[in-house]
């Protein structure tokens, strides 16, 4: 065939072609469309359903939500850590006064229990050193406030003296003045605000969530193995301090769950199956006892924080030990670690996690730390995902990724299969304004319009962040929502903006 | 990466050359998605942004950008009376076609990002990716034989008024391609509406659309000129985009396979129609347009691409839940009211679906207000 021919030929070759595909272009069409709704139809049933496991049991099953399925989660035995340096960190308290009262110098011994420091406004409420040995450090971050204060221990664990009370007899004042004087007061947390609860409040009620949903979370039945009474002793003291209930908030996705919470007596117990954020506090108030407004205060709390108020009765003694969980994709060996409260990460990481972001406490919720930094006072966890300082190229147009997902502009998220993957800390785009809706509803199992909530908080419009119920919420709870948000919106940060404006008020 | 090497090389100074600097940073985030990391929590995010979002909404447009440019032709040589056959003559139609789509498409995109990448330099943000659905949208709703100095005016309009005045992507209350279509409407009514408009390239023909048939002379008039099929397949004069209802059901299903629009609007705004044409159909009476029967309606118009792609624009619709069932339903039933009562107004959705974006805001306020009651019940 000549160049000539061709060029003569060629587009009436072509259309005759086309010509001839045309009529079965119409039975692609109906194919293309039936392939969509096939897949569609398929998404839909593809979901995954919340694991039931609570035979017998009355489970409140949550159905939405999402579990991020990461590599490196815990595992093994709880292992002996050699953790040496401790520290306490008065930021930790969002809303105490910058710059706390020392008692302490550096080179002072204390013992475990002794006062690091105290807030001058409060003088009554201690903070109290974790274990026993030298003040090391005490670290000032801007304008003079106390950024942490460092103990090194000493390996023996002495014990501050603590003096038996009888739990039939004392009076609640009595009884509130010892928890304090002892150092245990800042492990409540009040909600709304999550704040240290004052001294003479009297909660509605008092929450524990006896399970974490979070991405690699440690599992409470490891975390309480060997401190069952003084769990039962933490919860008879909370059932003290409340004109309500306790309530505790049981697993209902496993078939067994450690007897210290199964039968844990003179508390209301409540089963809950569901994905992350199903085993946050706040959820749970929400379906057990909602929070009504901002004078309405309940108090939370986790299980270590029960069994270490537990021991002041228990055991007679200050027990601020610890077992934290230490995952993620950038750690090769994945483990739990017995230690105590505030902790350094360098020491729990043991020489593991060496590139990648070191977080405090879970990926969705946690704080950025450095191997010389120190596990934050309500943190049992620390996480290390790669850091995702990375360029990617045409990154918003891949079909596929090897992420979690909930999006189903991927394959992995129309058809979810679970298994663990890779993460980082990328943020896979920019921020935007709020565009896409119907987004966060998915992710937050409660009655809540986050993103109208969010909204009403930027404008400051206090009636309705209010009314929206910001009150109910903590940034645990919306984290999700801002993991799957198409615009990159920090929610956490607008929450917990909203909540101080409020607290301030 | 040397293209990476190459890009960071010649970025222009922020300082120095603002606008550049939005030019290129618009089109580096288009190449890259930039290594950005949140400091504090959450420290992982969703691979999903909105520019995955917005171009999921271009795919699901492609295929009616190519049926248009066919269709364009095609109604041209049948007008002209030559290669009526569906098949003859194919690379002449879409050639035609091309030459009369791609300009208007052009136009669009130049006018329009010409404005928001003016207003993200004046602002001092990142270009925002609403533009790119939008732009996209409104040549599928303009006739092909609209002069281009009337489709600038239009976008200039829509894109200042409707948008840039309300503070941009995210905060414009109704629908951007919309007003850009109803301001042509108003503006130069006799460059889209009547019947002259919808066949490119022939002086003094005219051709009809299916709706205009009906309203003179009911269901059986249009059936007498088109049959059933032509109309479903779209090989009927109209706007470039909206005539192919498998098509459009194509694109419709992938965004809610995706889950970009919102099966709510979609399916609500079904119900409202059915729902108001069985209405029309029980109490018609003699009049000729209520009797068209209400699955016919489907057929008719532009019904299911202003429900699949216009309505569900999750800026200016509904935002709860509750409140996007309301919102479809009532864009189904009033915009069949307008389309079949009104005769100024030969078709309903564009009115309709303005209406609704203005009413958004009202039903979400109460939706929330509906849960701020229950809230305040408890207490």
């Amino acid at each position: 065939m000549s160049i000539a021919f061709l060029s003569t030929n060629l587009p009436f070759l072509l259309a005759a072609i086309f010509g001839a595909m045309f009529p079965i272009l119409s039975y692609v069409v109906y194919g293309l469309i039936g392939l969509m709704a096939l897949l569609y139809i398929g998404s839909i049933f593809s979901q995954k359903k919340p694991t039931v496991n609570g035979s017998g049991k009355n489970v409140k099953v949550l159905k939405k939500g999402f579990d991020i399925p990461v590599k490196g989660a815990p595992q093994g035995e709880v292992l002996a850590a050699k953790t040496t340096r401790f520290a306490l960190q008065p930021k930790n308290f969002p809303y105490i006064f910058p710059i706390p009262k020392v008692p302490v110098k550096v080179g002072d011994h204390v013992h475990a229990g002794d006062v690091l420091f105290y807030d001058r406004d409060r003088p009554k409420v201690k903070f109290a050193s974790p274990v026993s040995g030298k003040v090391i450090e005490i670290q000032r971050g801007a304008k003079r406030s106390i950024a942490e204060i460092v103990v090194e221990a000493d390996g023996q664990q002495s014990y501050r003296e603590v003096k038996s009370i009888n739990l039939e007899t004392i009076s609640r004042e009595d009884l509130v003045d010892f928890l304090a004087e002892n150092g245990v007061w800042p492990m409540i947390n009040q909600r709304p605000y999550d704040v240290i609860p004052a001294l003479d409040a009297v909660p509605r009620d008092i929450f524990v969530t006896t399970f974490d949903t979070a991405p690699l979370a440690p599992d409470a039945s490891k975390i309480i193995a060997g401190k069952e009474v003084a769990f039962q002793g933490g919860l008879d003291i909370l059932r003290k301090l409340t004109s309500g209930k306790v309530h505790l908030g049981l697993d209902g996705r496993v078939a067994k769950v450690s007897t210290a919470f199964s039968e844990a007596h003179g508390v209301e117990k409540h089963w809950f199956a569901g994905f992350h954020p199903t085993g946050n506090v706040g959820v749970q108030i929400h379906h057990i006892a909602p929070i009504k407004n901002g004078e309405d205060i309940v108090w939370t709390l986790g299980v270590q924080e029960v069994a270490s108020i537990g021991a002041l009765v228990t055991g007679q003694k200050y027990d601020a030990s610890r077992v934290v969980a230490v995952g993620g994709n950038q750690v090769e060996k994945p483990k739990y670690v017995q230690t105590y409260m505030g902790a350094m990460m360098g020491d729990l990481l043991e020489g593991d996690g060496q590139d990648g972001r070191i977080i405090s406490g879970d990926m969705l919720t946690g704080e950025k730390k450095q191997r010389e930094e120190f596990l934050n006072y309500f943190d049992n966890q620390v996480t290390v995902i790669g850091e995702g300082d990375y360029f990617e190229m045409f990154g918003w147009a891949m079909p596929t990724k090897k992420t979690p997902t909930v999006s189903k502009t991927y394959w992995r998220g129309l058809f979810p299969s679970g298994k663990p993957l890779d993460i980082d800390a990328n943020l896979h785009g920019e921020k935007r304004a709020f565009v896409m809706t119907g987004e966060y509803e998915r992710m937050l199992p409660m009655d809540i319009y986050p993103q109208h909530l969010m909204k009403a908080i930027i404008t400051a419009d206090y009636e309705k962040m209010e009314g929206l119920g910001i009150h109910e919420l903590s940034e645990e709870d919306i984290a999700l929502c801002e993991f799957a948000c198409t615009s990159k919106q920090p929610l956490q940060e607008i929450l917990r903006q909203g909540l101080s404006e409020l607290y301030a008020e | 990466m040397g293209l990476l090497d190459f890009f960071k090389k010649i970025e222009p100074d922020k300082q120095k050359s603002g606008f550049l600097h939005t030019l290129y940073d618009g089109f580096f985030t288009f190449l890259f998605v930039p290594n950005k990391r949140p400091k504090n929590a959450s420290h992982v995010h969703d691979h999903i942004d909105l520019k995955r979002t917005m171009i999921f909404v271009v795919y699901a447009l492609i295929p009616l950008y190519i049926f248009g440019m066919y269709n364009v032709g095609h109604q041209h040589y049948l007008a002209m009376g030559e290669m009526t056959g569906l098949t003859e003559g194919l690379g002449a139609k879409f050639l035609y076609g091309a030459l009369k789509v791609l300009p208007i498409y052009v136009i669009s995109m130049v006018v329009g990002l010409g404005i928001e990448f003016y207003f993200a330099y004046k602002k001092g943000h990142g270009i925002e990716e609403g533009y790119l659905v939008t732009g996209a949208l409104i040549p599928l709703i303009m006739p092909a034989s609209l002069p281009y100095w009337i489709l600038v005016l239009a976008i200039v309009f829509a894109v200042l008024i409707g948008k840039e005045a309300f503070g941009g992507t995210g905060m414009n209350v109704v629908n951007v391609a919309l007003l850009a279509r109803v301001f042509v409407f108003f503006a130069y009514p006799t460059s889209i509406s009547g019947d002259a408009v919808w066949v490119s390239g022939v002086d003094g023909f005219t051709g009809a659309t299916p709706l205009a048939m009906a309203s003179s002379g009911g269901w059986t008039e249009v059936i007498s000129h088109y049959t059933p099929e032509q109309m479903f397949w779209g090989v009927i004069p109209g706007s470039i985009g909206e005539t192919s209802k498998p098509l459009i059901i194509l694109g419709a299903l992938f965004l809610l396979l995706s889950r970009i629009a919102s099966w709510r609007i979609i399916l609500g705004g079904i119900i409202g129609m059915s729902v108001m044409g069985l209405i029309f159909n029980a109490f018609g009476g003699s009049n000729a347009y209520m009797n068209v029967p209400w699955y016919d309606h489907f057929l008719m118009g532009s019904f299911l691409f202003a429900i699949s792609f216009m309505a569900t624009d999750p800026v200016t619709a509904a935002s709860t839940n509750r409140g996007k069932w309301i919102y479809g339903l009532l864009i189904g039933a009033i915009g069949l009211v307008i389309r079949v009562s009104n005769p100024a107004y030969p078709e309903g959705w564009m009115l309709a679906i303005l209406l609704l974006n203005v009413f958004a805001p009202l039903i979400d306020y109460f939706v929330l207000q509906g849960n701020m009651k229950k809230r305040l019940k408890r207490a």
